[in-house]
Order: structure tokens, then sequence, then C-alpha cells
């Protein structure tokens, strides 16, 4: 077992699993360092990737219609980026920026499918963790677009 | 014969009144943000109102326009006090266009502040939301006075953009500290800012903090209260020992007028510090 | 001192004016019943004969109609559209007077009005009304200047219900129709078998000094034991009940009832109960400038939980619907009251519900919020 796949094994989000699925998702993982201002995913680009966030802190961005960045979320260490491996048509929503020097471990998305679909019970169980952190982020971003220090 | 019955009460000349507002005047004005401003005011006689603690507000009058209920964010040398006053009706338009030197009516100090003795030999929390920092600073300046007397402080502000961030210098100075973690986050950024962004919920996992021996001290949006008051019931912190500041129209002030009722308290006069213990259940109900 | 245990004396009708007379002389002006604008309100009396004598009020849901009676009495009716409260806590009072001076500016207080003033014809239900607004006004940490004088000023004449009103429930809530207490005088109308004549009973040194100047004769036993029967009468005659028990908690439990979306459908929002009622107490502070701006003066004005300004934050009501409003008014009078107060805010009198222009009744909202609705499950969390 690879020190990747060992630090796989002990992220929330995997803890626990099936060692066998762990074992698929981790095929062609890779462990990403990004300095401040570095570009990690590029909104509109094939969404391939989650990334486990070990340490430092990485933005969520758009695009402004006038040409800035708009950051509408950050994820710090222990926490996930990217969804859009999951969902099809597997592009990224947005972009993902390194805020200062940041660490991660990069999933592969197809490989991460086919874990999933190759042992139906366990990647039942990861959804069942994956999905909570989709359904937070929701609600946080409604809490925002509620805009309650407006007034 | 009959006006001699002692039975009879005498009338009174005149009715002094304890919703009259006493003369003061403004020392400093220090703009905060586009529509915020903080007054430093001053007893223009000498009435002065009584010192007031943490967490209590103070009825501020502009004169010919009305009252408004501002809290304490600064109890100054001398008898000066600060508040922080943000554009959002036509009392806090005519406060925040007076400028050094200008009359202003005072009247206070009302209201239950926060539970400092409570606090401390406690680690405390304090998680405020947009304008709900002001209220908390003179909690920060008093810890800090007394800075042994507590276990960790955890500061998380949380405002709509880095532009809404009240208290520049202060949040400065306390982000430099060893002995208190400052976390300000913001609803949305440009790409200029360098700190957080999310929902103040979201830096609570962050927070160090023994449960059993916590106090925390939450201003901000209802609804952010509610939330981040239920994450700290999720980490153990006790419902009795999490206190919101709360936020209702309000007219005299002194519990006669009926205005600020939230269930069964008067916030004026009950409040506007509350522990969660007693609101959760009207806090879940809508237009309470 | 207990001026009350003298007993019972009785005042026939023809000598009622000695009374009043007995009143003015001790210096006190007299308010009480009148008929004005077809209806039994409150205001100065200058006689006997300003007293609705021979009228009675005919009063349902929504509605309220004065009528002949085949008699003389004085106090044959129950309870108008007016309140006691008015005379303590006005509908407007100036609070006083900001003078611009020298680029500050000075407080004048207001000189007090506080005429002394006998209350002629308080009800049982009244008085426990009068000792609510007394704990909101001077029982709590900051005493209402201007209630105190007022109230301190005042001689509690209690009349004893002979009959019981359409929306009448003082009997439930505990407030009559006896006087237990709290009157200076308490009489009794008795318009017969006999001549048509009063009970009179001292409840205070300050009733016993009025009262002791008529030397009027004891009353006899056979006319204590009327008094009692037709007190009996009146109780079984109310024509609501509302059961007070566990008021507090019902309320408390029930804030998501769909009574109150059903009640809001129909409350206009009006604020008729909350003027009639002789508890509400809420009010709000005007700004008055004069045209120069030299002077400012600061009125306060009864003010009401249904309306949309009442809970006015950063420009914005919080209590925006119908529903809440209610509820607020509701919760509170029957409720909250408890916890603030020590007491519910309702006496029973039906106000309310007569002067509802839709006819809403309390007692049967409460019935229904005591029906108990199925749990529409355990709350979940949906996308």
């Amino acid at each position: 077992m690879t020190g990747l796949e060992e630090a796989v094994r002990h992220h929330p989000l995997f803890r626990g699993l099936e060692p066998a699925l762990v074992h698929a998702a981790v095929r062609g993982a890779t462990e990403r360092e990004a300095g401040a201002g570095e570009l990690l995913a590029h909104e509109g680009s094939p969404a391939d990737s989650l990334f486990l966030v070990l340490s430092g802190k990485v933005a969520l961005q758009m695009d402004r219609p006038d040409g800035g960045a708009l950051t509408v979320q950050t994820v710090g260490a222990g926490e996930v980026v990217g969804w859009s491996w999951l969902v099809p048509p597997h592009r990224w929503r947005f972009d993902v920026r390194a805020m200062k020097a940041s660490r991660a471990l990069v999933l592969d998305g197809g490989s991460l499918r086919e874990a999933l679909q190759g042992h139906p019970a366990a990647g039942f169980q990861f959804l069942l963790r994956f999905l909570p952190l989709l359904a937070e982020r929701l609600e946080n971003t409604r809490l925002q677009l509620m805009d309650l220090h407006a007034r | 014969m009959l006006a001699d019955r002692s039975t009879r009460p005498p009338e009174p000349a005149e009715l002094p009144s304890p919703l009259a507002p006493r003369p003061y005047r403004v020392g400093r004005v220090l703009r905060e943000t586009s529509d915020t401003m903080t007054l430093t005011v001053r007893p223009a006689s000498s009435a002065a109102i009584a010192r007031p603690v943490p967490g209590q507000f103070n009825m501020l009058y502009a004169v010919g326009v009305g009252e408004a209920a501002i809290s304490v964010s600064g109890v100054l040398e001398g008898q000066e006090i600060a508040h922080t006053v943000r554009r959002a009706g036509k009392v806090t338009e005519a406060l925040a266009e007076l400028t050094p030197g200008d009359a202003l009516g005072v009247r206070g100090p009302y209201g239950h502040g926060w539970p400092l003795d409570l606090a401390r030999g406690n680690d405390l929390v304090l998680v405020a939301g947009g304008l709900g920092l002001p209220p908390l600073r003179p909690v920060l300046e008093a810890v800090l006075s007394d800075r042994g007397a507590f276990g960790r402080v955890e500061v998380i502000y949380g405002a709509r953009t880095p532009k809404d961030l009240v208290y520049y210098a202060d949040l400065q100075d306390w982000r430099q500290r060893s002995d208190l973690r400052l976390q300000t986050t913001v609803d949305v950024a440009g790409g200029d800012w360098n700190g957080d962004v999310g929902v103040v919920t979201r830096r609570l996992p962050d927070a160090r903090f023994e449960p059993d021996r916590t106090v925390a001290m939450l201003c901000g949006p209802e609804i952010m209260m509610r939330l981040t008051a239920q994450a700290l019931v999720e980490r153990q912190v006790p419902a009795s020992r999490i206190f919101l500041s709360m936020e209702r129209n309000m007219k005299c002030a002194i519990g006669l007028c009926g205005h600020c009722q939230f269930g069964p308290s008067f916030l004026c006069r009950d409040g506007p510090v509350l522990p969660f213990s007693r609101l959760a259940p009207f806090l879940s109900v809508k237009e309470v | 001192m207990d001026a009350g245990s003298e007993g019972s004396q009785v005042l026939r009708r023809e000598e009622f004016p000695r009374l009043f007379s007995a009143l003015e002389d001790a210096g006190y002006q007299v308010v009480g019943p009148t008929v004005r604008d077809g209806a039994i309100v409150y205001d100065r009396l200058h006689g006997v004969d300003d007293l609705p004598r021979g009228w009675t009020d005919r009063q349902g849901p929504g509605r309220y109609r004065l009528e002949r009676r085949g008699d003389d009495a004085l106090f044959g009716y129950n309870v108008g559209p007016f309140t006691w409260k008015k005379f303590l806590f006005p509908p407007r009072e100036r609070l006083f007077t900001v003078q611009r001076e020298g680029g500050s500016f000075t407080v004048v207080p207001e000189p007090v009005e506080a005429p002394l003033t006998a209350f002629l014809g308080v009800r049982a239900c009244e008085l426990a009304g009068l000792a609510v607004t007394d704990r909101v006004f001077q029982g709590g940490p900051v005493v209402d200047p201007g209630y105190a004088a007022r109230r301190s000023r005042v001689l509690l004449v209690a009349v004893q219900c002979g009959q019981a009103g359409g929306n009448c429930f003082c009997a439930s809530m505990r407030t009559g129709p006896s006087v237990s207490g709290g009157a200076d005088l308490v009489l009794t109308e008795i318009l017969g078998p006999g001549p048509h004549r009063f009970l009179v009973r001292a409840g205070s040194p300050r009733g016993a000094e009025v009262l002791s100047p008529l030397n009027l004769p004891p009353a006899p036993e056979e006319d204590e034991r009327t008094v009692g029967e037709l007190l009996d009468r009146t109780t079984r005659s109310m024509g609501r009940e509302m059961d007070p028990t566990g008021l507090r908690d019902l309320l408390r439990e029930t804030l998501q009832h769909p009574r109150w979306e059903e009640v809001a459908r129909r409350c206009l929002s009006c604020t008729n109960c909350t003027l009639v009622c002789p508890t509400c107490f809420c009010s709000t502070h005007e700004e008055v400038p004069d045209l120069s701006e030299e002077k400012v003066e600061r009125w306060r004005r009864w003010d009401s939980c249904f309306n949309l300004g009442f809970t006015e934050l950063h420009g914005a009501p919080v209590r925006a619907s119908g529903r809440s409003r209610y509820r607020q008014w509701l919760t509170h009078k029957l409720g909250t009251w408890h916890d603030q107060f020590g007491t519910s805010g309702c006496i029973g009198c039906g106000r309310c519900i007569t002067w509802c222009p839709v006819g809403i009744d309390l007692t049967e909202e409460v019935a229904a919020l005591r029906v108990p609705v199925a749990p529409a499950g355990p709350p979940g969390r949906t996308a």
C-alpha cells in the first residue's frame, strides 16, 4: 500500500470503507502542492479530480461580469473540493485557486467513478458521506444569498 | 376641612419622566464603512448616565427626529461612550449626520449585558455577524484588560464583504495577538481578499475550546445566531451557556411600551442578552 | 383596620344624589357611565341624571345595541367600548418638551394634571383590569409617573353586576361578578322586591370617609341574601365561558397550530380589540417639533400589536403576517402575561368579542387551540 493510499484511508470521507474500494479509488491519485495564487482548476475545463485539501486554503471563484474574480467560498485543511467529477458533463463549475501555499491529494475522477460502480455497497456508503457535504455547501450558499448582513 | 384629609394623596407639581434624554455632545466621528460610523458622546452637563456594562444599550436621541436603541460599543476615558450607528432609518440617518460638538440626547444604559462573570475561568467563543461586532467589542476590551482570568478566546466575525468589516484598527490589533484567535469571514469577496469566504458557522470547526467549560456570546442576524447556537450545541456547549443579543423594535426601553416583546421577554429589560436555552423555543418559530 | 367589616348600608334610589354630592363634597370629580352615540361610555358626570337610567346593552360577537329596560335601573348594563384605563393612561399624552438652548437642549417636565377623581360604576372585572394595569405601570422596576400620579388620586366606586352580558365570562376568569377587593366603595343595585335601592359597603378608609356623612341605615340580612342570589344569577347567566387552566402552557405549545392561519383569514388587523381592552398597554412615541424647531414635544399614544409598524426593524416588520399579529395578541394576553406580570391579561369582560367587526371570539379561538392537531411528522431536510 502506498503512503498516498494510506493517507486516503484515514481521510474522514473514506475512513472504514471497504479497502478494495479505497484501493481502486486511489488509482492515478497524486499529491499536489500549489503556491499562493496558483490555479488548480479552471471553470469550464474537464473536471476529473476530487481534491482532499491537506493544508493551506483554496478559493472557489467565479468570473465577475466586469472581469474581476469573485470568491464565493474558501476551503481549508480537512475539507474537500470538487463534485463535477461525479456529475455529468464533468466540467468545473468554478475556478479553484490556492489563496496561500496549499497541499492536496488529488483523486482521479474516472477511477473514483469506477471504484464506486465496482463496489456498490461501499460506494453507497461513500455517497452517504459525500452528499451531506454538498447539502451543507448548498445550504451555506443559500444563507449567503439571503444577504443577512444587508440590513 | 376636607383638604386636610390624610387619606387623599397630594397632587405632585410635575412629573420628571424616566424617558427624558440627557443632553450629550458628539466627541469624535469615525467612518467605519460607507454607511456606518462610530460616534463617541460625552455629557453636556453634570447629568451623565451611569457607566454601561458590555452588552447594554442606550437610547440615542436626534433632537427633533426621534430616538433609536444603539448598543454601547466602547466605554472610554471619563464618561465618554462609543456607539456604532448604521444608516437604517430616519433617526440613524440623523445620528450619522452629526459632527463633533453637535448636541444629541442620551438615556440609558438599559438591559442586561453579557455574562462576563460567568465567562471568567472559561473558554470564550465570540461570534459576530455584521453590526453584531460593536456590542461585543467591549467584551473583548474587558477580557484583554484581564486576560489571565479567561481561558482560550476565539473570535469569529462575519460580514457581507471585506468592505463591510468595521473596527479595522482593532481587527489588525487582535489578529496580531497571540492570546486570542480571530477568524474573519465574508459572504462574498473579490479576488484580492485573502481571508475566508463563507458563513460564520463554517469557521466554528476551526475554533478551539473545551465545550464543557465554554461560554459563547453571539450577536448578529437572528438566523446566523440560531445556526451558530445550534452548531455550538452540537459541539456539546450547554444551551444555558450560549448567549445571544436579541434585537426588536424599541420605543421606551423601560418595559412599558410593549414593542420589544419576544415570547415572554421584554428584550429591553430582560435582554437584550439572553441564554439560548430560554430563546430556542421561540427562535424556531417564524415572526415571534 | 378593615373598613369593609362594618357591613353594608342601604341607600334608597331617591337618595342616590346624596352619594353623588358626598363624592363631590369630598373633592372628587365624578366620571362614570353615560349614554352617548348609541353606547354607554365613561365620561365626566355632573349629576345622577347623566347615568344611563333605564338602558341596557345587548351584546354578541361583533354586536352591541342599547335597549330600553322595563325599569329605571341606573346600572342595568354591563360594559361598553370605553375602559377606565383612558383616564389613567390617556390615549395621547405629552411626556415632556425639549427646548433647544445654546447649541444644546433642556427637557421641560410636564405639569401634572391629576385631579381627585371618583370612578363611579366600576365592574368587578374592571377592578381586576385596574389591578393588572397597576402591575404593568407601577409594579415593575420603572414606574410610569403619569399613571402613578393619576392612579393615586382615584377613588373606586364599584357596582356589582345584576346581570351578565352576552359576551361576559368573568366567572370563568374568576374576576367577577362579585367584588372581592380593590374598591373603595362597593354598591349593588336592588330593583326589587321592595323599593329600588342600593346596598353600599366601604372597602377602604377612603370609602368609609365618603360614606360616613350620609348616615345610612345598616342593611337588613334579607338584603344581603338578595344580593347573594343576584350575584348567583349573574354567574349562571354568563354569555361565554373559557377554561383558564393551563392557558400559559397551551399557548406556548401551540405557536404553530393551524388555527392561527384560520383566524387570520377573518381578522382585519383593525386594532379594535386592543383599543377596547382594559389591560392592553402598548404605546408608541411621537416627536412633534414646532415650526421654529426651537421646541419639540414628546407625545405618547396608544399603539397596537396589530399595526404593521409595531415591530418594524430595519425597515421591515418582524410580524408581517396577520397570523403572527393575532397570535402575538392572544398569546400575550392569555399566556406570556403570566410570565411577565404573574397574572392573566384577560379579565373576561368580552369587549374584544363585542367590538370585533367580524366577531372573532377569543373563547372560541382558545377552545380550537385546545384541539390537538395531528403531527406533521418529524421535521425533514430536503433540497
